[in-house]
């Protein structure tokens, strides 16, 4: 109870102003802050004389009623004070009345209290308190065209509405009354004459309906009030008042007859709030690794915080398509699918038991791992699996497309999501101001790096007076010119040479993987990915060593810089992806023997047991005996998977040898030392922000590319990162110095997406490359005996699904049909969210010229004159916008092609492939090519 | 879970929520943050609200302030009282503009009351001055910093008056792309 009157201190002064505000701008607000505040000085000193009457209590109410209106006659000056006037009255008298209330807690509340009691007394008076209440409403009405006085009205309304409120709680108050309280009364006189009761049933629908409408304001302000820029209190007040309003409100909108639904509506919007508050509050507390990030942001600022951001980002993108494998493909398989050892493809092969447990084989994935749900070939293809009738091959396909379907999503929408968020950007009309006022980093907590900030932004500053002074003239510029070109032919040759290197290494392991690996040394089995882990190791160094040549800007050098790691990066991926092309290609002829080896050898096996004994049934043959093809996806995989490990091994041993004993050999061996290590050559690791999130990047592709061969790459990489994210907060902490020069994180945060959209794109490329074009292997995995891995597809629709379905689905998917479609469809999601943006600034202009109205209705007779290309799109574009609004989703496709001849292109094109022409999958549509293509463009503007 | 807290009513949670872009969670732990920083002052039960006011220099003394060059600033506009005391409402109000949900332009209206050192509404050269001084440590001469601000209220000053008002500043920083990432304490 305490706690609920000290909050009454500030009701009057909240009710006259908080409506006002909801609509004002910022700086509005801030304007009358100030006149407030001299105001409220002003009144000061007048308001502590008048607090001396005070104390004495009214023997009767008579006397009091008499009082009042001699009050009024001599306040009736003053009434049109403002009400913040009112406001610094109220608190001064409170000042000095204190001794009279009760409630010593809350002191400065009293005069409230006492507002409260004579109120409470006046309300016996209220008789024509309907007629009263109408009187308010028609007084809204009027004023409906002029913005800003319905708003001040609205709050007098509420405010009259508050009184009550507060006269209801504070009924058991003893009635304390005094001079200066009643005199104060007067001003509200007037308000409290009007301050009755508000009975539902002597509403019309029109008071009603304003009824609503200013609860759901206030509802609107509750829900914006986060976003104001008041104090604490004003904004905790304005909440419990608005929050009592509606509650009082609403109950009454509720009570008549036929507004059940009302009241019930309201009450399922408050406990689905109150769940979407409570949902919010598990999520934020779900969000991992908070509190590490944190604290590596206050030590290193943003950029090297936006890092590990982007690691907990992939980590969640991993963790979604580790469900996806692990669920959908992995799972069922083991549980529901023969279990090991019963076909060929599902044992190791005889000659490989004996070693197949060995360490060293295992760690390469072979043996046993090989042989394992670990990979493609341990999948069997019967078509259903299990009592559920799992679709094993085709649950494996989806999955696998699902994959990237769903990274390309996800990808795609954090990087719209980022463009909306980060400013305009790269305008430079405001250089200046923003170096001046959004360089320092407020996350920045550590000393250290707060001197290093410092001083960047010192040198950003002189740098930016020296350009601005004169363009700078390059002293030689045609050395400069020479040096960069040098440094550019360096970092060619350094680019063709590992891409060569990675070649060479390839085809040399396919020469050892012939001769048998057993012969081999470690180092010669794991040529390939340690040569291509190290080349991504110091390449990059040399890249840095080099570019010292060229003399760039730092910020064009770090530009240089990240281009050519990333041409390193794909250019070695590439060359990985070729020489594995070769290694398949070699598979298959491999396998292609292999077939014509089988089928001799079933041939006289199965002779010999005719032969041998015509009457049983054939021997059963041992599946690890059977002789089997080459399997050239689970060799992918494997090489997949083994060049994630060996990159995770050297990041770790990098980060441990690089950093950490770096690190210790610097702290410690200083103390020995002839010259000082800490400042001098060696010094600590700066944490490498570029290089570690291409690193993460290319980690990425590499998981996207060889994730449907090997369903366990997600796993692995789940494992990685989750690693990773631990080491390397450790590492950071403990032995890394802040960079020198901080650059600025965001922007760099779509730089950073769109480098993976582009891996994400070149990855699959491979990958459905050999999806589509090369047929799987024969023996195993889930698609054996299939020509294409595709043709699980098609399986499923003919004996999963009624004829007529797939009948009509193989027509649909022509290419002819389904293409123009999809562009349909992202023009049409474009054009959605485009217009969202455009009906907003519509909104805004229409309100900037709100008294023009005749334009309104020009445009809304503007349905009948079709030439006006603009308008008829706008109308075009309402009147789908209420589609929207009425139906939620988007709308059904006839519709849909009403509203957009563009849609009705595709259906010519569809009629000479042929019979299913007349199907009624599709109406038909007048021909209109032409108009489409005039089309387009013009849609797209919205 | 931590229903057991008895800091805070249910309700007075509830209104912390509304009026901040914090989750309870949140609120709580920034309590205890502020407690942390006066044990002896803070007390364990907020339910009947006490007057307590924590004084500038503790709270210029938290982590997260203590390196930011404008931290006095900060302190004095959160404050009610307009001199950097703050009680746990200002506090909390702080970490509520400061924190990664607020929107550009309540931020924005944030920053230009910090960067108004003079409170007079308006960043004139001496505010700027100030700013940039603040910022690199008097690093620059005063022929760098007179130039510097010059061409700031060049720049942004779109009525001509010589200073930049409210609305100037939101112009000019609404485009800025660092604004969002760096104007931003993270508790």
């Amino acid at each position: 109870m305490a706690m609920l009157i000290a909050t009454w201190k500030h009701c009057v002064y909240v009710f006259s102003t908080g409506l006002e505000d909801e609509v004002d701008t910022f700086q509005e607000e801030h304007e009358r802050e100030r006149h407030r505040g001299k105001r409220r000085d002003g009144e000061r000193a007048k308001k502590k004389k008048r607090g001396n009457g005070e104390g004495r209590k009214r023997a009767s109410r008579a006397g009091r009623e008499e009082e009042k209106l001699q009050a009024r006659r001599e306040k009736k000056g003053r009434r049109k004070k403002s009400s913040s006037d009112q406001e610094a009255e109220g608190r001064e008298g409170d000042e000095a009345d204190q001794p009279t209330t009760k409630s010593s807690k809350a002191a400065k509340t009293r005069k409230n209290v006492k507002n409260e009691k004579t109120r409470k007394v006046e309300k016996e008076e209220k008789e024509d308190e309907a007629d009263d209440e109408e009187r308010n409403r028609k007084r809204k009405k009027k004023h409906g065209s002029n913005k800003k006085e319905e708003n001040v009205e609205d709050g007098n309304t509420v405010k009259e509405k508050a009184g009550e409120v507060k006269k209801k709680k504070h009924k058991k108050v003893v009635e304390t009354s005094s001079e200066k309280e009643t005199s104060e009364e007067e001003d509200n006189e007037e308000e409290d004459s009007e301050e009755k009761e508000v009975r539902p049933e002597t509403l019309t629908p029109e008071e009603l309906e304003m009824l609503k409408e200013a609860v759901d304001e206030r509802k609107k302000l509750i829900q914006g009030l986060r976003g104001k820029p008041w104090a604490m209190k004003k904004k905790l007040v304005t909440l419990r008042e608005s929050q009592e309003f509606v509650d009082k409100y609403e109950g009454a909108l509720g009570k008549g007859k036929g507004r059940k639904l009302y009241a019930y509506k309201v009450m399922m919007t408050k406990k689905w709030m109150k769940f979407k508050r409570d949902f919010e509050n598990f999520k934020t507390a779900c969000i991992p690794w908070e509190m590490k990030i944190k604290e590596i942001e206050s030590h290193f600022g943003s950029s090297v915080a936006s890092y590990f951001i982007f690691l907990r980002w992939m980590y969640g993108i991993n963790m979604i398509l580790f469900c996806l494998t692990f669920g959908l493909v992995m799972v069922p398989e083991a549980l529901m699918g023969r279990p090991y050892g019963t076909i060929p493809r599902k044992t190791v092969p005889r000659a490989e038991a004996p070693s197949a447990m060995d360490f060293a084989v295992l760690w390469d994935f072979g043996g046993y791992a090989q042989y394992s749900v670990l990979f493609y070939g341990y999948y069997n293809n019967q078509r259903a699996i299990g009592w559920l009738k799992f679709r094993m091959p085709l649950s494996y396909f989806l999955v696998g497309v699902g994959t990237v379907a769903y990274s390309y999503m996800v990808v795609i929408r954090t990087m719209a999501r980022n463009a909306n968020e980060s400013g305009v950007g790269d305008d430079n009309s405001f250089n200046f101001s923003w170096k001046m006022f959004t360089s320092w980093d407020y996350l920045i907590g550590n000393p250290e790096t707060a001197d290093n900030k410092f001083a960047s932004i010192t040198t950003i500053f002189k740098e930016a007076i020296l350009e601005e002074q004169e363009s700078r003239k390059d002293d030689n510029i045609h050395l400069t010119r020479f040096l960069r070109v040098l440094a550019n032919f360096l970092v060619l040759c350094c680019l063709a040479g590992s891409g060569y290197l990675i070649y060479f290494v390839v085809r040399r392991s396919q020469k050892f993987a012939l001769d048998g690996l057993e012969n081999h040394t470690w180092w010669e089995r794991n040529e390939v990915n340690m040569v291509m882990s190290l080349l991504g190791m110091f390449c990059p160094m040399l890249f840095d060593v080099i570019s010292a040549l060229e003399n760039y800007h730092p910020r064009v050098a770090l530009q240089w810089q990240l281009g050519r790691i990333f041409a390193l990066f794909l250019g070695n991926l590439y060359t990985f992806i070729i020489a594995l092309m070769d290694e398949i290609n070699l598979k298959r002829e491999e396998e292609n023997i292999v077939k014509f080896n089988i089928t001799t050898w079933e041939a006289s096996h199965y002779n010999i047991s005719a032969s041998e004994n015509s009457t049983s049934p054939p021997v059963t043959i041992q599946p690890a005996d059977v002789p089997r093809g080459p399997c050239w996806e689970t060799m992918v995989g494997q090489e997949f998977v083994r060049l994630i490990i060996s990159d995770t091994m050297t990041t770790y041993i990098t980060l441990l040898i690089g950093d950490f004993l770096r690190a210790v050999l610097v702290r410690f061996l200083n103390y020995c030392w002839c010259w000082d290590l800490e400042a001098g050559f060696p010094s600590y690791s700066e944490f490498d922000v570029s290089g570690n999130v291409l690193g993460l990047i290319f980690n990425q592709g590499m998981i996207w590319m060889g994730a449907f061969y090997a369903p366990c790459l997600p796993a692995l990489n789940l494992l990685r990162l989750h690693v990773s994210m631990y080491l390397q907060c450790w590492a950071v902490m403990c032995c890394n110095v802040p960079q020198e020069r901080v650059f600025k994180a965001s922007g760099s945060n779509n730089f950073y997406m769109a480098m993976l959209l582009v891996i994400l794109f070149l990855s699959t490329l491979p990958a459905i490359y050999t999806i589509v074009t090369i047929p799987p292997s024969f023996d195993c995995g889930p698609f054996s005996g299939k020509k294409r891995m595709f043709d699980v597809i098609q399986e499923t629709l003919e004996s999963d699904f009624p004829a007529w379905f797939s009948k009509v689905f193989s027509s649909a998917s022509n290419p002819g049909l389904v293409l123009p479609f999809i562009l349909l469809m992202q023009n049409e999601e474009n054009k959605k969210k485009n217009k969202l943006a455009a009906l907003k600034a519509q909104m805004d202009l229409e309100e900037a010229r709100k008294a023009a109205s005749p334009s309104a209705e020009h445009q809304k007779n503007n349905n009948a004159s079709p030439d006006q290309e603009a308008d008829e799109e706008e109308d075009r574009g309402r009147s789908q916008r209420m589609y929207h609004s009425k139906n939620g989703r988007s709308p059904p496709p006839h519709r849909h092609y009403g509203q957009l001849p563009a849609t009705r292109a595709p259906v010519p094109r569809n009629y000479p492939h042929g019979n299913q022409g007349s199907a009624g999958y599709l109406p038909s549509f007048p021909r209109e090519n032409e108009a489409r293509m005039h089309r387009v463009p013009s849609l797209q503007r919205h | 879970m931590g229903n057991k807290q008895t800091i805070f009513t249910a309700q007075q949670l509830d209104s912390y929520q509304d009026c901040t872009y914090f989750t309870r969670k949140e609120i709580l732990r920034l309590f205890d943050r502020y407690r942390d920083l006066a044990p002896q002052l803070v007390p364990l039960d907020y339910t009947c609200q006490p007057d307590v006011k924590l004084p500038y220099e503790l709270i210029g003394s938290m982590p997260e302030l203590k390196d930011n060059p404008f931290r006095q600033r900060i302190a004095e506009v959160f404050s009610d009282d307009g001199e950097g005391n703050m009680t746990l409402d200002d506090f909390l109000d702080m970490f509520s503009v400061m924190s990664e949900m607020a929107p550009r332009d309540l931020k924005a209206y944030y920053a230009f009351k910090i960067y108004d050192f003079n409170n007079d509404d308006f960043l004139c050269k001496s505010d700027l001055e100030k700013t940039l001084n603040k910022l690199t440590r008097n690093e620059l001469t005063e022929d760098e910093v007179r130039m510097v601000c010059e061409k700031v209220i060049d720049e942004s000053d779109l009525d001509n008056d010589g200073r930049l008002s409210l609305e100037d500043f939101q112009t000019m920083i609404v485009r800025a792309p660092d604004f969002l990432s760096t104007f931003h304490i993270r508790i």
